[in-house]
């Protein structure tokens, strides 16, 4: 393994004129893409705000029924792992790669506890029934026809079963809430927010996971250091985005309802 | 342009971009953007074959009304969507910035490639595997919600092919954006010496535009195109009345990227035609500032008219008016440019080569689409020719008009640097005739019929449509042919053609300053630029 001064993975492109002219449109690049990123939840953002209004007892007994201190406990998280995220990337810079590799593992760490108690949540909804529109009834045929309201639902079956009810952590006060949801109309409509909102910036938690994965590996190559750490600050900034979309969503979500 | 430190001498074509490497693989991991120009031309010339196919259907089956169609309603209703969906997405929207702009952008601005190669690399190929993704949709599962994907039918009726459209749509923008990135970068970063930003091209500055569109409204089409997804699999319930949504706001989404698009799709074409008028008249253009920022107010007002789509979907009346009155707005940069052109040619030296005459073309259709498009603007006009073939005679006239024109004479114009041959100007011009004369007997007939009161998207119609429709579709075989033709001059051009010069059409702009075809770092030494780009005088 070279030392990093004089690795030649450190010259730039033949297109530039110098390592730091590649470096300003490489970091104008990546800002321009995380426009992107913010302007694509942004449209979930708006119809969030629609719906929200159209249905706001919809969405605050929604808002309810989900667990705010598994929420809590993932924003903690995201905040540790884009404090590790940046550490990295300054360990980087100064040309400290094994700590900065401990850091990019803390923060892909943190990416997994983040998806983990993700999938505690997700499961759990599972359990009960505050799914999407399409699998949130027991008859598939009620979500097309027009008698939705003689339709039973899962949840009001599931509420009627105490031996379920143990079997899935259901507490007392859980089914007061659940009851009170499932007594408004339209009420799957939270849920379809919830998971397409939370779902799609699981998936990016996960690319991020790869990205962070993919420079790990760069920094124990040395292929990044002092001179050049385009590749880890790129990441960073995408990580970033990506906390920054759950600082939103979770008072969203969980808090303001 | 002056350019001293350019070499450009005859003869210094034995070594170029073109056997820089050999074989197929050399070309399939190229990072040379001129490469991948050419790759992104091959393929969309090939998606544009198919969407024409599906043209040529469309109007064989219309020319007789009644009891004997040539395809069932269910055939018809996919060869219309198939046919939208591939000229819209994998046709106009990528082909002047992709394959066009790919070409010309660095070498215009001076630089050795764009900004990211790799990802340039890496955009085509995510635009091929859309392509592919949407196109399977037409082995495995066939759609018939039109190209717009319009809800509740594309999510509660229809099949679920609407998944692999939307979903190959979706990677598609994902191309476009990174395309429009690249490009940004690259003329913020990358301009030769001395290219300060009022010396840039005016087919940068029009594909600049572009890129801020692709970047700022193509995320919005990505949420709402994954939104019809999660709509199909998960029956989320955001565009669906049945569990509480609003399918008026698919309308509001789609629109919002969708109108904007119809700008990526005729800045680039409008680029094009700035460089063929001046190349073309022999003189330094007329109010070169008043084009390059008309391109950007094009851009910017083009995000606060989606309303314009929706007249007639229950919208306020003071949103009409208010959406109406911004729509007129586009209708001034628009004009700043057309009357900017005509001043450029006005005592020029105008000679009418192949090119010249599509740009011609472009300034005449485009004019008839613009103005049509003004009474589309205007409510009251809008519910009478609402979804009538008013409708898709003048967005043809835009979107093929347009931007087919502009591409077409693009392509003759660069055809002898990307070659380094010249193409025979008798079949261009030949080509242009056909295509000009069958585009307009085709849609021509399309705006009376719309008038009359004919619905677009009828697989049938009554039967004093008869005849204007018979018309339409004699002149789709003109234009059939007349693309051929361009086809044949094309390939002819590639395996035959006479040597090109470097500077054939004794054009200013630096692509021309360097050999045809260019060396693979597109210029020997880095040009220094001293003056506008346009400098005949």
């Amino acid at each position: 393994m070279t030392s990093v001064s004089s690795s030649s993975e450190f010259h730039h492109q033949h297109h530039f004129k110098s390592a730091e002219h590649q470096y300003a449109s490489s970091k104008q690049g990546i800002w321009l893409f995380l426009c992107t990123e913010i302007l694509m939840f942004g449209g979930l953002f708006v119809g969030y705000l629609i719906y929200h209004s159209l249905y706001p007892t919809v969405f605050k007994n929604g808002s309810e029924t989900l667990d705010w201190k598994m929420g809590a406990v993932n924003t903690v998280v995201l905040l540790v792992s884009s404090f590790t995220m940046a550490a990295a990337i300054n360990y980087v810079q100064r040309g400290l790669h094994k700590i900065a590799a401990i850091m990019l593992a803390l923060t892909i760490a943190c990416a997994g506890a983040f998806m983990v108690i993700k999938y505690f949540e997700y499961s759990h909804k599972f359990h009960v029934g505050t799914v999407p529109g399409k699998f949130s009834l027991v008859d598939p045929s009620c979500a097309a026809g027009g008698k939705r309201a003689e339709c039973e639902s899962k949840i009001s079956a599931l509420l009627k079963n105490p031996a379920e009810l143990e079997k899935n952590h259901v507490s007392a006060e859980e089914v007061a809430r659940l009851k009170a949801v499932i007594s408004q109309p339209k009420w799957e409509m939270f849920y379809g927010f919830y998971f397409v909102m939370t779902g799609l910036h699981g998936v990016h938690v996960v690319a991020g996971a790869f990205l962070i994965f993919w420079v790990f590996i760069k920094t124990l190559r040395r292929k990044v250091g002092p001179e050049y750490y385009t590749p880890v600050e790129g990441v960073g900034l995408f990580w970033h985005v990506v906390d920054l979309v759950w600082i939103y969503l979770f008072p969203l979500l969980y808090l303001v309802g | 342009m002056s350019s001293a430190h350019t070499k450009t001498e005859h003869g210094h074509t034995d070594h170029n971009y073109l056997n820089h490497g050999s074989g197929i693989w050399s070309w399939m991991t190229t990072l040379d953007h001129k490469r991948i120009g050419l790759m992104y031309f091959a393929t969309v010339a090939t998606l544009f074959l198919i969407g024409g196919f599906f043209a040529l259907g469309i109007r064989l089956h219309l020319a007789k009304f009644g009891t004997t169609p040539l395809l069932d309603p269910d055939t018809y209703n996919k060869f219309m969507t198939f046919h939208g969906a591939i000229m819209v997405f994998m046709v106009i929207i990528p082909g002047i910035p992709a394959f066009l702009g790919n070409f010309v952008l660095p070498i215009q601005l001076g630089a050795k490639d764009v900004a990211f190669p790799r990802l340039n690399l890496a955009s085509y190929y995510i635009f091929i595997a859309g392509a592919l993704i949407a196109a399977s949709s037409m082995i495995f599962n066939q759609v018939d919600t039109g190209w717009t994907f319009y809800t509740p039918y594309s999510t509660a009726k229809t099949s679920n092919g609407v998944i692999l459209l939307v979903l190959g749509a979706f990677t598609m923008g994902f191309s476009s954006i990174l395309t429009g990135l690249n490009f940004i970068v690259t003329t913020h970063k990358l301009r030769a010496p001395g290219m300060t930003m009022d010396r840039i091209p005016l087919m940068i500055w029009a594909l600049y535009s572009t890129s801020i569109i692709q970047i700022l409204a193509t995320p919005i089409l990505a949420i709402t195109l994954l939104l019809i997804g999660a709509e199909k699999t998960l029956g989320v319930g955001i565009f669906d009345p049945d569990l509480g949504g609003d399918p008026v706001l698919f309308q509001h989404f789609f629109w919002f990227y969708s109108h904007p698009a119809v700008y990526i799709m005729i800045l680039p074409a409008m680029g094009v035609i700035s460089e063929l008028i001046t190349a073309f008249s022999k003189k330094t253009i007329f109010g070169y500032r008043a084009i390059a920022y008309s391109s950007v107010a094009i851009a910017a007002v083009s995000f606060l008219v989606w309303g314009h789509h929706m007249f007639v979907s229950g919208q306020s009346t003071i949103a009409g008016i208010v959406f109406s009155i911004i729509t007129m707005f586009v209708g001034v940069p628009t004009a700043i440019k057309l009357f900017n052109w005509i001043s450029t040619m006005y005592r020029g030296t105008v000679t009418f080569e192949a090119p010249m005459l599509f740009a011609l073309g472009f300034m005449f259709l485009f004019t008839i689409g613009g103005l049509t498009g003004v009474f589309l603007a205007s409510t009251g006009m809008d519910v009478h020719f609402h979804d009538t073939y008013f409708v898709v005679a003048h967005f043809h006239y835009v979107m093929v008009g347009g931007t087919l024109m502009a591409l077409m004479g693009g392509i003759f114009y660069w055809f002898p640097k990307m070659f380094g041959k010249m193409t025979s100007d008798l079949g261009g011009r030949i080509s242009w005739v056909l295509i000009f004369t069958g585009f307009n007997v085709t849609f021509f007939p399309q705006f009376v019929l719309g008038a009359m009161g004919m619905p677009r998207r009828y697989f049938d119609y009554l039967p004093e449509y008869t005849n204007l429709n018979q018309i339409s579709t004699v002149g789709s075989w003109l234009i059939g042919l007349g693309f051929l033709v361009g086809l044949i001059t094309i390939i002819h051009g590639i395996l035959k053609g006479e040597k090109a010069t470097d500077n054939p059409w004794g054009a200013k702009t630096l692509e021309w300053q360097t050999s045809s075809p260019p060396p693979h770092e597109n210029f020997t030494t880095t040009p220094t630029v001293t003056a506008g780009p346009y400098d005949f005088r």
